[in-house]
């Protein structure tokens, strides 16, 4: 074994073909790196399908009544946008690429524990993705239920709903594979001397995401197993025609589903949490609670998932628990966000890229948990529950948030993976438009939530169109600076200058080795005595 | 233009907008200070300024204080809004109770006597209690200038309930996503003095079964059907009986049928089995036990009686 690894250090993971050559080199590589980009280009294709749809959205929504689509075919593209972006963009989002890619080499290890099950992982998530893709072109028409697929609704119309909870019950599958497969790599394959508590953040909050995504996902699968059987076989779990109870599938439905959102903003913090300390060179200011912040997100965050539900005619008593056990989770959230201010006192900030994208996340985010109080507030959250307060409230975090975290976690290893720069010039500006772009499109939402307009509505009052309008607006902003983004990115990729081992000057692992690094990471398994982050 | 936080009407409004206000003005003061922050640390710590960090030792307190402070703020947050909203759940006992029949896309309410109204009309400062019913999917009772929202769920007996302050009109939304015509779920809610609504109230009239039109209109039919030939989301009523229709079965087989008594009560019993070409498919559901046989006959009556010179079409 060992000999055989020395012969294969040679090379960089990008030129290592193995027994296959060309694309079969990628598609049959048990390698993570290369599984985590592969994860990382179908997610982008995937994402532009999804922002397509959104912008189709934003152009109906531009004035009242048809502008370009039915209320039908509105339907199918508010439902379609959410399974895309939320199953198969910003779940596997961070995890499934950049954890794959750089959660065995912070931590030391040449690989993930289970290298052909992360193959599998990955093909589960593109059969997945295919069936939901399919679903929008079979004979009964795009799924029409919103990507909750709330009983009895979907257990009775007549789109291609079975195909599409199949598709997001397999992509479920993926993701408790993969969350398997990286509790197991963080327990096992640590560099000698790396105890838990010299665990970089993001390996730390990769972890804790596994452990959602192993325990919360098979609720979700479940659940979706029902509906398809309800539907098939008259079971009445749900419809109360048949017996069964709505408000169940709900819970049921929110047991994972909630959770889930952590699934997608915990690696996210994760991401910025490496990225301040690199750019302000200096040591991230509460790595223990940073750290144990992430484990008490992923535990309370199990406990919450009534606050989607309080109109749903809940006792009394479990509004009162959900309320309070909601705003206990967003203490969590707060300790990070002083953390990273924190990070930043005294240090010396280089305004690169992925630090922009990072202070532009801190803002967003903290926008998007601000406005979750008003949603966590019982008398409040009635006045804006189902309005656009809670789409704004949800892009803020999900795509202010992780997406934001996405782009800056690119910018960030990019010269890692590639071993090239890209013009940090555009890279800059792209950030910037999108900034611009991301608040005009969704802070007017906020304010017409707060004013009356529900959500997934398809038509409007004409009070409401000065701020659709410049949502809209907002919309083609934003996608000019991710056009701008993609440019740079693709073409710097194969062109971009030649990119030095550490550019940023960052402690951790994967910076003190070649880029891009070679095929099993580490010529030697580094021995760690102290904490990540140390900048002499 | 009655909308807005700024515009509110009934007992709740209050109660409600002084929690938005205690949150909002906390999370305006920690987002300011956030901001402010950071752009003073990005600007006074930059490289070209601060050449060499400096790296600060943790401090116990610090870390303390803002795990409790945020901790007591969102705390009291929970308890301002918890209290502010138990009076949502508390209907007085002699409130004036109205049930509400919130279905695929309509609004129905029907008042204690069994008078049938689509618009909700109210009588000012009296309590009034809404309970909710829906005979198929998930709906949403959201009256924003009232500052209420309950979910409509089939199976359940949710309510609601409030007291108008001021006369006037205010928009009844469906705020749960409930299908094709989710979003033309709407009607209005009236406030009028007590006198006009009792006598807005002997004017109703009473639900039929025996009137087919009534009972058309009492089960939402007219939201998707015409009465004047207008395209709607199903094919319009006009001209329905002994009319030729080319129809498509699940199957994808296409057939021509003539509109009779057994095609009617097929349509509503199991409307998916033969559907007019150019509409869509599985778009409405079976109203088998919802409308009863009777009533289907009345049905079957109105449409042979109604339009009679229509029929050559």
């Amino acid at each position: 074994m060992r000999a055989e690894a020395q012969e294969f250090y040679k090379g960089t993971y990008l030129e290592n073909t193995g027994r296959y050559k060309g694309i079969w080199a990628w598609l049959t590589s048990t390698d993570h790196k290369r599984i985590g980009l592969m994860y990382l280009y179908a997610i982008a294709t995937f994402f532009i399908v999804g922002v397509i749809m959104g912008l189709l959205m934003r152009i109906e929504l531009i004035s009242p009544g048809k502008t370009i689509v039915e209320p039908q075919a509105y339907n199918g593209l508010f439902t379609v946008h959410g399974i895309i972006m939320i199953f198969m963009v910003v779940i596997p989002g961070l995890s499934a690429t950049f954890g794959n890619f750089f959660l065995p080499i912070m931590i030391g290890a040449r690989d993930v524990s289970f290298p052909r099950l992360n193959l599998f992982s990955f093909y589960l998530f593109l059969f997945g993705s295919f069936l939901a893709i399919l679903s929008q072109f079979m004979r009964h028409g795009p799924p029409d239920t919103g990507w909750t697929f709330y009983a009895p609704y979907s257990t009775t119309t007549g789109t291609n709903v079975i195909m599409a909870t199949t598709a997001a019950f397999i992509l479920g599958f993926s993701s408790i594979l993969t969350g398997l497969n990286f509790i197991v790599t963080v327990h096992r394959l640590r560099a000698p001397g790396m105890r838990f508590f010299r665990m970089p953040l993001f390996p730390w909050a990769i972890y804790a995401t596994a452990w959602i995504q192993l325990l919360a996902t098979p609720v979700v699968g479940i659940t979706l197993l029902m509906i398809i059987a309800e539907r098939l076989f008259r079971i009445g779990f749900f419809d109360p025609a048949l017996g069964g109870d709505p408000v169940l599938y709900q819970h049921l439905f929110w047991i994972y589903s909630h959770p889930a959102v952590y699934i997608m903003i915990l690696p996210a913090m994760g991401v910025i949490t490496e990225i301040i300390p690199t750019f302000c060179q200096r040591k991230v200011y509460g790595y223990k609670a940073i750290a144990l912040s992430s484990v008490a997100i992923a535990a309370v965050g199990y406990l919450v998932w009534g606050h989607h539900m309080y109109t749903s005619g809940m006792s009394g008593k479990s509004l009162w628990l959900f309320s309070f056990l909601t705003f206990v989770v967003a203490v969590p959230s707060a300790i990070k966000v002083f953390n990273w201010l924190a990070t930043m006192y005294k240090g010396s900030i280089d305004m690169k890229p992925p630090f922009l994208f990072a202070l532009f996340f801190i803002f967003l985010f903290t926008i998007g948990g601000l406005t979750g109080l008003v949603l966590g507030a019982l008398a409040t959250n009635v006045h804006v529950h189902d309005t656009s307060f809670v789409v704004a409230h949800f892009h803020y975090i999900i795509f202010g948030g992780m997406g934001f975290a996405m782009f800056a976690a690119i910018h960030y290893w990019f010269p890692k993976i590639y071993g090239r720069m890209y013009n940090l010039k555009q890279a800059t500006v792209a950030s910037i438009i999108m900034f611009v772009g991301f608040n005009l499109l969704y802070f007017p939402q906020f304010i017409i939530g707060i004013e009356g307009m529900p959500r997934r509505y398809y038509d409007y009052f004409p009070q409401f169109q000065p701020a659709q309008v410049i949502s809209t607006i907002g919309g083609f902003v934003l996608a000019a600076g991710l056009a701008l983004m993609f440019y740079n990115l693709i073409r710097s990729a194969r062109k971009g200058e030649k990119a030095p081992a550490n550019p940023w000057n960052g402690t951790t692992l994967e910076w003190q080795i070649p880029s891009p690094p070679p095929l099993e990471n580490f010529d030697e398994i580094p021995h760690i005595n102290e904490r990540p982050y140390s900048f002499k | 233009m009655n909308y807005g936080i700024h515009y509110g009407a009934s007992n709740f409004v209050e109660k409600i907008d002084y929690t938005f206000y205690f949150i909002l003005g906390i999370d305006i003061f920690f987002f300011i200070l956030i901001t402010i922050l950071m752009i003073y640390f990005v600007v006074r710590y930059n490289k070209k300024r601060h050449q060499k960090a400096v790296q600060v030792q943790e401090r116990t307190w610090l870390e303390v204080l803002w795990i409790t402070i945020p901790l007591i703020l969102v705390l009291a947050m929970f308890y301002v809004g918890w209290k502010n909203y138990i009076p949502l759940r508390r209907p007085p006992k002699d409130a004036l109770e109205v049930k509400v029949i919130g279905r695929m896309w309509d609004w129905q309410f029907v008042y204690p006597d069994g008078k049938v109204a689509t618009t909700l009309y109210v009588p000012l400062n009296k309590p009034v209690k809404l309970n909710l019913y829906s005979p198929d999917v998930l709906h949403g009772f959201f009256i924003p200038a009232f500052r209420i929202k309950e979910d409509v769920v089939p199976g359940k007996n949710n309510y609601t309930w409030f007291t108008a302050t001021q006369l006037g009109e205010y928009d009844i939304y469906c705020s749960a996503y409930c299908g094709m015509r989710h979003a033309y779920m709407y009607s209005k809610v009236k406030v009028v003095p007590t006198e006009e609504f009792n006598s807005i109230l002997a004017n109703l009239k009473v639900a039929s079964s025996t009137d087919g039109e009534a009972v058309l209109r009492n089960n939402g039919c007219f939201s998707c059907h015409s009465m004047d030939g207008t395209r709607l989301v199903g094919p319009s009523f006009k001209g329905l009986w002994g009319a030729k229709k080319t129809v498509i079965t699940p199957d994808g087989k296409k057939e021509t049928i003539v509109v009779d008594e057994k095609y009617l009560e097929e349509s509503i019993i199991d409307p998916n089995a033969k559907v007019e070409e150019g509409f869509m498919p599985n778009v409405m559901r079976s109203y088998k036990g919802i409308i009863k046989d009777e009533e289907i006959k009345a049905i079957i009556e109105y449409f042979k009686n109604s339009d009679g010179e229509a029929k050559k079409e």
